[in-house]
Formats: structure tokens, sequence, C-alpha cells
């Protein structure tokens, strides 16, 4: 191959600019979900059908129940918000603990071996279809709970947020986990041995010193895991029911903000419709959430580094 | 100084014999906790591959399974029509994910150094590796399916899940980059190479195995996606297969589709127990198939460490 | 070229005199790392309540030999002992399998080569080891905090802002909180990893001060790369070299009539 010099360099050019672009390709993706709900989400606050703006974004936040595909339609959206913060509550009380205690495990116990073993594993379990959770969830966990809690006097509805609270929960522990292990790992090895040089046990070092050090990034994976919570779709969809109501009881149907969607989007959505414009709404507010989330998380993280 | 003495007294007396035993006890006690619970989350892993099995395997050991459209009777629908939608709506994926993923992981890692441009991309590509999934279904309907008109076609989904992918396989793309030496490149220089030929000839065929491993890891979560297709308008009945590309290529692409999770949601939905069979039996051949992929990323993450020991 | 005997002039003890007493013994001792012998037939004594200097150029082993004491090599995989470190008075191998490495480190503290306080209080740090022996009364931890800052010349410096994150203080003051700590908690043996290494000359001196204060209560063995150190502030020199131990006696004798030509080429600086 000969090629000019000039040749030579007006092929590094243009490669350049090529990556370049594919680089930016998700700048245009970021652009365009935003753009996205923006402009369906004000198309459905301006529809007449809601009242109108600004008559249906006072709606949206003041009325209490969430019933846009109904003929009396109300389009409060707490009960949607209610229901997805039961349900990321429930798989928090799941992954808090045993993220933490798995991730101590793996990260000051564990041999090497043992921790290639198990590793490979939690990868796999985040490649679980959410779908097959879903299922598990229905079919299984909330069975078990309705003989464990009914002998009790106890009712546990078919659909209830507890049960995809808890598969959530277990859901995101391999996520979680794995992030607090690599905060923890982020602890330099000179504040573990500083601990041990004093005799302290490996309990104390982990709970007192490594812990500490890296709680930053312990409540940065939290976070993460709480919004992988709330925008968790499906588990939700199959087991927690259709019933959009403002309440604590984990044991009733609810409905989540992603569990809506998935509701209204399998019938069918005509482009100006208020049932479609109407999961727009819900997934801005979702967004904004998981945003509002995500963004704490990235602070706390770069917060984390430097010792 | 009064008390001196006896913090001194007290140091002398403590007891370092009793104090190690009940220490060494308690860390036992945790290290047996903390491997329960890792070992409980595999279980759960076990206990959920198991009850897929159980449940279906009357049907996953049917034949006919694999090769009957969905129907309104249990025991005669199958998934036929849902494997070849995913083996298309993955093909698309990848080649999405290949297109924009490895390009723009390169010009992180290559060019953009700590430039303005590349750290907005960078946080760019975290931030969108944090949204829900279902918010790429939003954007894929509002955008693909109606301003585009793409429709709900095995060509909305692939690009949806093809995004879907992006994060990680420009993040993996870059990690198999850096693991390069900086020596294997400055000899490339050296010699007179210029930029595209150190890509080419050196950087992307080392790299090639790291990125690899990153795109099946990434196909093998986006091959569950049940929600962003959903959103989309995937239907879950579809008793007809999508036109072979080599014949109709375009009308393959704007093809109607399903994927096996959307079908397995859809029989998971019914309140009949039979179609619960189906459920379980789509379930667990999805769960084999992430099994697979995962096997075989880790299989060469394996084979790429003992290839490439700089 | 250095002179030796003008290393000398600048010590700050006097000339080691009368018996000291057997603190520890280092017999026969190799170590590994995996299949890297790191170090080979180790055998010198540690006299109590003396300054003994581990010296060598960088890689001959001297961190190793000092993080053998306390056993910190059973943190990472691959590490193993052969021979004997006995500690006296009661006669204990340290390198002993069955001897718990937490045994050890509740009698030998250690302060490293990079000050490493935790993120936590300047009162925190002190406290820590003191809340690890059982002592959680506010009124003995204030007393024994106060006094264990006092002993590392750091108490005037911190007095009034003992709740501040340690953090907070210079490396020099960082290094003397590490040495409060370490103190705190009336250690047998206080191992020290190249202290100074990190600070600066005026800090250095403070801390080689504090260093010969500290051996009335404590026996001290310390690992240096810096000559005029150990000849400052030790009273025995042992001198390694590639994982062996070349020659051990008093400071004053390792650093005028070497035996060993190799340690009067080191003392000398012709090579290291």
């Amino acid at each position: 191959m000969t090629l000019s010099l000039g040749a030579k360099k007006a092929i590094d050019v243009a490669l350049f600019l090529f990556l370049m672009l594919m680089g930016a390709v998700s700048v245009f993706v970021t652009f365009a979900i935003v753009w996205v709900l923006v402009v369906d989400t004000v198309r459905f606050f301006t529809h007449p059908e809601g009242g109108g703006f600004p008559i249906s974004l006072i709606r949206f936040f003041t009325e209490t129940q969430w019933t846009p595909t109904f003929y009396n339609k109300q389009i409060g959206i707490w009960p949607l918000v209610n229901g997805t913060f039961l349900i990321a509550f429930i798989s928090m009380l799941v992954a808090v603990p045993l993220g933490i205690l798995v991730a101590v495990y793996l990260s000051e116990y564990a041999s090497w071996k043992v921790r290639e073993t198990v590793k490979p594993w939690l990868d796999f379990l985040e490649a679980v279809p959410t779908v097959v959770y879903g299922y598990f969830a229905l079919l299984f966990v909330t069975p078990i709970l309705q003989k464990v809690l009914e002998p009790f006097g106890i009712p546990v509805e078919g659909m209830n947020a507890l049960s995809p609270g808890i598969v959530i929960g277990v859901m995101i522990l391999p996520y979680t986990a794995s992030m607090i292990e690599d905060a923890f790992k982020g602890v330099p090895q000179y504040l573990r041995e500083a601990s041990y040089s004093l005799g302290a046990s490996k309990l104390r070092t982990a709970l007192l010193v490594v812990l500490p050090a890296a709680k930053s990034g312990v409540l940065s994976a939290y976070l993460l895991g709480f919004s992988r919570a709330i925008g968790e779709t499906m588990v939700v969809a199959v087991a927690a029911g259709m019933y959009p109501q403002i309440t604590a009881n984990p044991l009733e149907p609810i409905q989540t903000i992603t569990g809506y969607i998935v509701q209204v989007a399998l019938g069918d959505l005509p482009f100006n419709s208020f049932e479609y414009l109407s999961i727009f709404a819900a997934g801005f507010m979702l967004f904004i959430i998981t945003l509002i989330l995500n963004s704490i998380a990235v602070y706390l993280k770069s917060k984390a580094v430097g010792y | 100084m009064q008390t001196r003495g006896e913090v001194e007294t007290r140091l002398k007396e403590f007891d370092i014999e009793k104090y190690t035993t009940s220490v060494r006890r308690r860390d036992a006690i945790f290290e047996i906790v903390g491997l329960i619970a890792t070992f409980l989350v595999m279980l759960f892993l076990f206990v959920i591959s198991v009850d897929l099995l159980i449940d279906g395997w009357v049907r996953i050991k049917d034949g006919s399974f694999y090769t009957s459209y969905p129907s309104r009777f249990p025991e005669e629908a199958g998934i036929l029509s849902s494997w070849v939608g995913t083996v298309y709506v993955m093909a698309g994926a990848i080649f999405w994910a290949v297109v924009l993923g490895i390009p723009a992981g390169i010009y992180l890692e290559e060019y953009g150094g700590k430039g303005k441009i590349a750290r907005i991309i960078e946080a760019n590509i975290s931030n969108l590796a944090a949204v829900p999934s279902i918010v790429y279904g939003l954007l894929a309907l509002g955008v693909f399916v109606y301003r585009f008109k793409f429709g709900e076609s095995i060509l909305t989904a692939g690009l949806t899940l093809g995004l879907l992918m992006l994060p990680v396989v420009v993040v993996s793309t870059r990690e198999s980059i850096r693991r390069i030496p900086r020596s294997i490149r400055e000899a490339a220089y050296a010699l007179g190479a210029t930029r595209w030929e150190t890509l080419f000839h050196h950087i992307l065929p080392y790299s090639l195995g790291g990125i690899f491993t990153g795109l099946i890891i990434a196909a093998s979560r986006a091959i569950g996606e049940t929600a962003p297709l959903i959103t989309i308008g995937a239907l879950t009945f579809i008793a007809f297969l999508p036109p072979a590309p080599w014949e109709d290529f375009w009308g393959m692409l704007l093809s109607p589709f399903t994927v096996l999770p959307i079908q397995m949601y859809n029989w998971v939905s019914r309140p009949q127990e039979a179609f619960h069979t189906n459920a379980a039996a789509a379930g667990f051949i999805l769960l084999v198939i992430a099994l697979l992929m995962n096997s075989i990323a880790f299989y060469l993450r394996y084979k790429v460490r003992r290839k490439y020991q700089w | 070229m250095v002179n030796p005997t003008k290393m000398l002039e600048e010590r700050k003890v006097s000339p080691s005199t009368g018996n000291a007493n057997l603190k520890i013994e280092v017999k026969n001792f190799d170590f590994y790392y995996g299949s890297y012998h790191a170090l080979k037939g180790i055998n010198f004594p540690i006299y109590e309540k003396r300054v003994t200097a581990i010296i060598g150029p960088s890689g001959c082993g001297k961190t190793t030999l000092l993080r053998a004491f306390n056993r910190m090599h059973d943190l990472y995989a691959g590490a193993r002992y052969e021979g004997k470190i006995i500690m006296y008075p009661d006669g204990i191998n340290l390198v002993d399998k069955n001897t718990d490495p937490l045994r050890v480190r509740m009698r030998i503290g250690m302060v490293f080569q990079k000050p490493n306080p935790f993120p936590k209080s300047i009162y925190e740090n002190v406290a820590y080891g003191l809340k690890i022996r059982g002592i959680k009364s506010k009124k003995l931890l204030d007393e024994a905090v106060e006094r264990a800052l006092n002993g590392a010349a750091l108490w005037e410096e911190v007095k009034d802002r003992l709740h501040t994150n340690a953090y907070s203080l210079s490396g020099g003051q960082q290094q003397r909180l590490c040495i409060a700590r370490a103190i705190a908690v009336e250690p047998e043996v206080l191992l020290f990893d190249e202290p100074t290494s990190a600070l600066d000359p005026i800090s250095t001196a403070k801390i080689e001060d504090l260093i010969v204060e500290l051996k009335q209560r404590v026996t001290i063995v310390i690992v240096t790369h810096n000559m005029q150190q150990a000849a400052r502030i030790s009273d025995y020199t042992a001198f390694m070299y590639l994982g062996e131990l070349v020659e051990f006696g008093p400071t004053e004798k390792i650093f005028t009539k070497p035996e060993k030509k190799l340690t009067e080429d080191y003392i000398t600086g012709r090579f290291g």
C-alpha cells in the first residue's frame, strides 16, 4: 500500500471526525429522550381532555386518583408515585442489609478463590430477564406469602406490592453489592493495615474503618440501586397489579409509573390520544426522579475518590 | 494525672488471650453469615431455574413448542414467531451497538483525552446507563415509531435495544483498549505508522477479544429486555414470520414482531394456569440463553487474559 | 564519600551503656512470598528499650523483615514464615503458625511509611486502639488520649481541636498522631517503617527526637534508608543486603569499625 503523506493525513482526519460523530450519538440520544418527553408532556398538559394548561398541571399535582384511561378522567400522579416508592422502599429493605453483608464478605473476608467463583454468577444474575423475576414473584413468592401470612389472618392479595418488592430487592442486590465492593476496593490498604496493626479484628476493621471511609461510595451504590428499583418495570407489571392508589399497605395491589406505562402501551395508542400522552407525562416524572437520584449518586461517587 | 495508673493497669491486665478467642469467634461467625448471604443470592438463582424447569418441563421437552405459533389453546401455543423475532431484533441491536458503540469507545479512549467534548460525552454515557430501560421505550415510541414512521417494527426494536446496549459496549471498548500498553502504540508510531494504521493494525486486533466480551454481556442483558419493546407496541400475538431478509430486506425490517420475553409476559399475565406452563418454559429458555451468553463471555475474558499478559 | 564518624557527631543518643535485656530474638528466619525467597537465614537480637535500626539499600528486605514482626504479611495470601522470632519475657514465637497474629499485634505497634490516620477525628484516632482493649469510659479515654498526644508531642498543637478530622493536620502532625495512636495502647515494641520518608526536615527532626524520647518506655525497631538517621537515633544497627543480614552491632561500631567490607562500602556511600 503506497499512499502519499497527504492522503494518509486526510484519512487520519476523516477517521477522527467519524469517531467523534459516533461518540456524539450518545449525546443526541440524551437530547432525543429529553426532547420527546418534554414535547409530549407539554402536549399532555395542553390536551383538552385534561382541562388544558394550567388546569391540567394543577390537577396533576393535586388530584388523588390516576384514571386517564377512564371515562371520568382523574390525573393526579401521586397514586403512581406512591406505588413506585412503596415497591422501591420494600426492595431497599432487602438490598440494603444484604448488599452490605455480601460486599463486606466478598471484599474483606472471602479468599481470592471464592471471589473469583462468585463474581461471574453475580454477573449472570444481572442478565436474568426481569420478566422471569416477574414470573417468580407472581407464581412463587406471592403464594408463599399467602401461605405464611394468611393463617395469621392477614389477607394477601394475588397482586401486591410486597412480593415484587422483595424480588426486586434480590434482583438489584448483585448490582448494589458489586458497587459497594468497588467502593471498598477504593479504600486504601494502608488504612486497613493501620487498623490491623492495632490489633483490630476483621469485623471491626470492616465496619469501623473501611465502611466509614467508603461511605460516599456505599451511599452512591444504594441510590443507584434505589433508582433501578424505581425504574424496574416487568416485575411490577406482572406481580403488583394495576390499581393505582395511595396506600402504605404492601399487601394490596398497587400500580407504579412503569406499570402504568406498560398497561397503556399494551393497548392501541393513537398518536394524539390523551392516553398516549399520559404515558409520556408519567414517564417524564419517572425520568426526573431517577435523574435526581442518579445525579446525587454521581456527585457522591466523585466525592468518594481521593485519600 | 491520677487515672494514668488506671489506664496503664487496665492495659496491662487486658486479657489478650480471651480477646483473641472471642474476636476470632465473631469473625468466623460473620464469615459464615456473609458466605450464607452470598450463597443465598445464588440459591435464589438456582430456585428460579428449578422452579421454571419444573413448571415448564412439559413444554420444554415438547418439540412442537419451538415450531408453533402462539394460539388461544395453551397446549398448541409455541414460541416460533417469538424466537425468530428475538433473532432478528438482536441482530439489529448488535449491529447498532457495534456501529455506534465501538467507534464511540475508540474516540473516547484514543482521541478524547481530557478534552471538553470527551468529558461531556463521557458524563453523558454514564448518565444514559442509569436511565430506566422503559424510558428508552418512550424515546423509541415518540421518535422512531411516530415521528420517523418506522412503525412498531423490527427496525425500531433493534434500534431501541442497540441504544440500550450502547453504554456497556462503549465502556468495555474503552477498557480493553486501555489495557494495551503504551509501548505498543509508541512502537507503531516510531515506525512511522499513522493513527489509523496503528488503530487498525495494532489497537483493534489486540482489543477485539475484550470488546467482544462486552458486546456479548450487553447482548445477554438486552435479549431479556421486555419493557421498552412493549412500550413501542410489540404485538403479543404474531402468527406469521417476517419475510426472509434475502428476499425482502425492507419488508423484514418494517415487519411487526414479537420476542421471547414479550411472549412470556403475555402468557404469565393470563389467568389460565396452562399458559403459565408455557410462560415457565419460555422463561427457562431465556435463562439458558442468558447463561450460555455469559459463559461465552466468561470464557473469552479468560482467554484474552491468558493471551495478552503484558 | 561520606565520613561515617561525622554522621555520629550529630548523634542524639549517648553511647548505650550497661546491659540491655533481650526483647526479641530473630533465629534462622526465612520468609517467602509464594515461591520468592525474600529473607534468608536472618539472625540478630533486639534489646529492650533500645532503638534498633535496620538499614540497607532499597529492595534489601528491611521492610519485609519489619512487617514480619507484627505479622502484617498475614493479610496477604502467599506469605510463609520459617524459623523463629522469639519475643521475651514469655518466649513466644511471633511467626509460629499457631501464634494468632492478633495476639502479636496486641503487643507490637507499628508506625507506617506514609502517615495513615483514619478519616476520623483526632480523638477517635487515638482512642481506636484503646477501645479495642476494652477501655470505654469517657473519663479514662480522655486521660489516655491526652497522655498519648503528649507523648507524641502533639497535645499543645491539637488540644483545641480534638474533634476535627485528622486530615486537617499537616503531614508531620499526622505522623505524630499515628505515633500517638500506636503508643496510646502501651505496646511492648514499636515498629517504625521509614516514618520520616514522606516528611520535611523539620517534621523529621521532631519525630527523631520523639523516637529517642520514646525508648524510655518501649523497645523500638526502625527501618530507614537514611543512614544519617540511623546514626542519629539508633543504639544498634542491622545492615541488610539482598534479603540477608550482613552485619549487626552497636551503631557506633557499625559506623566506625564495620567488620564486613560490604557494610563499610554501604556506610561510606560507595553504593546504595
